[in-house]
């Protein structure tokens, strides 16, 4: 907006709109922060409810990440890379849980993972183990969530570096793993991180699923939102205070993966 | 190392090459003819039908990483993220060598291209000539079998071009394989090549020696790439140097039925001579003396008649089959 534009100053129709849309992000978060009773600030952090719930969402979002990646990157690559049957097909149901209600992924997870659920069922018998009311299953409802958001940006970042170099590998020797490994993901690398970014902060703001498939246990299964949830329902001035936290945490990440990151423009 | 190779990708491309050791292909053809085809299909990465017999084994049913060719990409394809080194060591790591020992290679062959001194830099950082000169350098590192080059000089300046082409020249002297080289470029085509392939429409209409090719070209984008005027006349063709070419303002008095008329399109030097496109029944180009142009004014929309004396005109065969003759 410095200096002047050889094509002229930007039109009002559009300059009007473009302002209200930035009110409309800014002004909730402003009224939020200026709500807030600077001592609850600190009662908050201090509180150790706040502190469990804020590790476990810090943790549980940064372990969804790391497994939305692990097994995210290679159907992200699939999809961008190997023609297969019904690509199409799986990249539409890639896309579903990103605009299922969460309260509905919740109970599809149930559904699958819980005590009686498809595989829940079996996976009890065998180990003794389910997923419901634990922090396992609260990392599953995350990638459940987060997975989409990194799948399909993901694979954005590898289409958008095209195959030609993949092609020049070939020819000088490299299997498909070594082009993966030595060309393919160091040149989409910015995208893949910034597709790792969104999936922790999607992951960190996870509430519907978490809740309908983990239920709300301090320690275990309460993450930030959670926690902020219940206590609106009988303290406002502390979930207020805890918004902001979550507030700060949020801007905190992406303030510092900023500059090595996020470069997009 | 011998090449033959019947090639065939529906709809566009139906070819056959032969070439013997130390052989320098020269493909040459109009945009869209098959050249880049025919190198992709060659290099694995487009698929094709038929066979390629590389001393003896067919590379067809194999990946690109197992088929011992290595290629220079029009638009180079170095990769962005190494530097120099590490994109010409790329091919001996992937086919084996340790770390060191594929730099300690790479290093030989940045040597060899005469940038030793560049290594460490990014391809963001290299001039245009530099950058082909890495890519060489990358394909010839993995000791290929078959060499193939799309259009290596082009984008580049002419000066640069021309000190490449003729380092290239030595290169591939000493290269032991079959090289396949794609150009726009007659003098490409007539100075590294030991045989020209003209490619139009995915197929060969003629295959012959640079001199050949040069003297009796089958196909109007060849006859323009060498600077010769080429008429079809039934199952003939005729030939002539536009340097033969008289203009005239009006309609030649003599009889002969080597005339046309025209209009000037286009005029630029070419060597001491003004070289004209004219174009009306036939795109001709005609050469004329810079007191002539001026004389005639001989501008763009100038209406002319050109005409040839017939004892300059060759006449031969137009039938691809009689190339071999």
């Amino acid at each position: 907006m410095t200096g002047r534009d050889p094509l002229g100053r930007a039109p009002w129709i559009l300059v009007v709109p473009a302002a209200l849309a930035a009110c409309v992000l800014l002004i909730p978060l402003v009224a939020m922060v200026a709500a807030t009773d600077p001592r609850g600030l600190v009662d908050a952090l201090t509180s150790e409810a706040a502190r469990d719930a804020l590790w476990l969402s810090v943790t549980t979002s940064t372990a969804a990440m790391l497994v939305s990646l692990v097994i995210g990157l290679p159907l992200a690559w699939l999809l961008a890379r190997v023609d297969f049957p019904g690509r199409r097909l799986v990249r539409a149901l890639v896309i579903v849980p990103m605009v299922l209600p969460p309260v509905v992924a919740g109970i599809a997870l149930r559904s699958a993972f819980g005590r009686s659920g498809l595989l829940g069922e079996p996976l009890l018998d065998a180990t003794g183990f389910a997923f419901p009311y634990t922090t396992w299953g609260v990392v599953l409802a995350h990638v459940f969530v987060a997975l989409p958001f990194l799948v399909i940006s993901t694979e954005g970042a590898l289409r958008s570096t095209g195959i030609g170099y993949d092609g020049a590998a070939a020819t000088l020797g490299a299997g498909r793993w070594t082009t993966f490994r030595r060309i393919t993901v160091p040149l989409a690398l910015p995208g893949i991180a910034a597709a790792m970014v969104l999936a922790w902060a999607r992951s960190l703001g996870e509430f519907g699923a978490t809740i309908t498939f983990n239920g709300n246990y301090p320690g275990t299964t309460q993450t930030m939102p959670t926690l902020i949830y219940v206590a609106r329902q009988s303290d406002a001035d502390a979930a207020l205070a805890l918004s902001v936290v979550m507030l700060l945490v949020s801007v905190g990440v992406l303030v510092a993966l900023r500059d090595r990151w996020l470069v997009t423009a | 190392m011998t090449l033959e190779a019947t090639l065939v990708v529906p709809g566009r491309l139906d070819v056959e090459i032969a070439a013997q050791q130390g052989d320098v292909v020269a493909l040459v053809g109009p945009n869209g003819a098959g050249k880049s085809t025919l190198v992709h299909a060659l290099a694995g990465l487009q698929r094709a039908e038929g066979r390629v017999l590389l001393g003896g084994h067919d590379l067809l049913p194999l990946a690109p990483q197992d088929r011992a060719v290595g290629v220079v990409f029009q638009d180079q394809r170095l990769f962005p993220h190494l530097s120099a080194l590490d994109n010409v060591a790329f091919g001996p790591r992937s086919r084996g060598d340790a770390k060191p020992a594929a730099r300690a290679k790479a290093q030989v062959w940045l040597d060899r291209l005469g940038i030793a001194d560049l290594a460490q830099r990014k391809p963001a950082k290299l001039s245009g000539g530099q950058a082909q000169r890495v890519a060489i350098a990358r394909a010839l590192a993995t000791d290929p079998g078959l060499l193939l080059l799309d259009e290596p000089f082009t984008g580049l300046d002419v000066g640069v071009a021309a000190t490449l082409r003729i380092e290239l020249g030595r290169h591939l002297a000493d290269f032991g394989g079959v090289t396949v080289l794609v150009t726009h470029d007659a003098l490409d085509a007539l100075t590294l090549a030991t045989s020209v392939a003209v490619l139009d429409q995915g197929r060969v209409v003629q295959i012959g020696t640079p001199a050949d090719v040069a003297a009796r070209p089958r196909t109007e984008h060849v006859a323009r790439l060498v600077g010769l005027n080429v008429i079809r006349d039934g199952d003939r063709l005729r030939a002539f140097s536009p340097a033969a070419v008289t203009v005239s303002l009006q309609a030649p008095t003599d009889s002969t039925r080597n005339r046309w008329q025209g209009v000037v399109r286009g005029a630029a030097p070419h060597g001491d001579a003004i070289r004209l496109q004219v174009s009306g029944e036939r795109d001709l180009i005609a050469d004329v003396t810079p007191a002539a142009s001026r004389e005639l004014a001989l501008v763009p929309g100038q209406h002319v008649w050109l005409s040839v004396k017939e004892t300059a005109v060759t006449t031969y065969d137009a039938r691809p089959e009689a190339a071999s003759d």
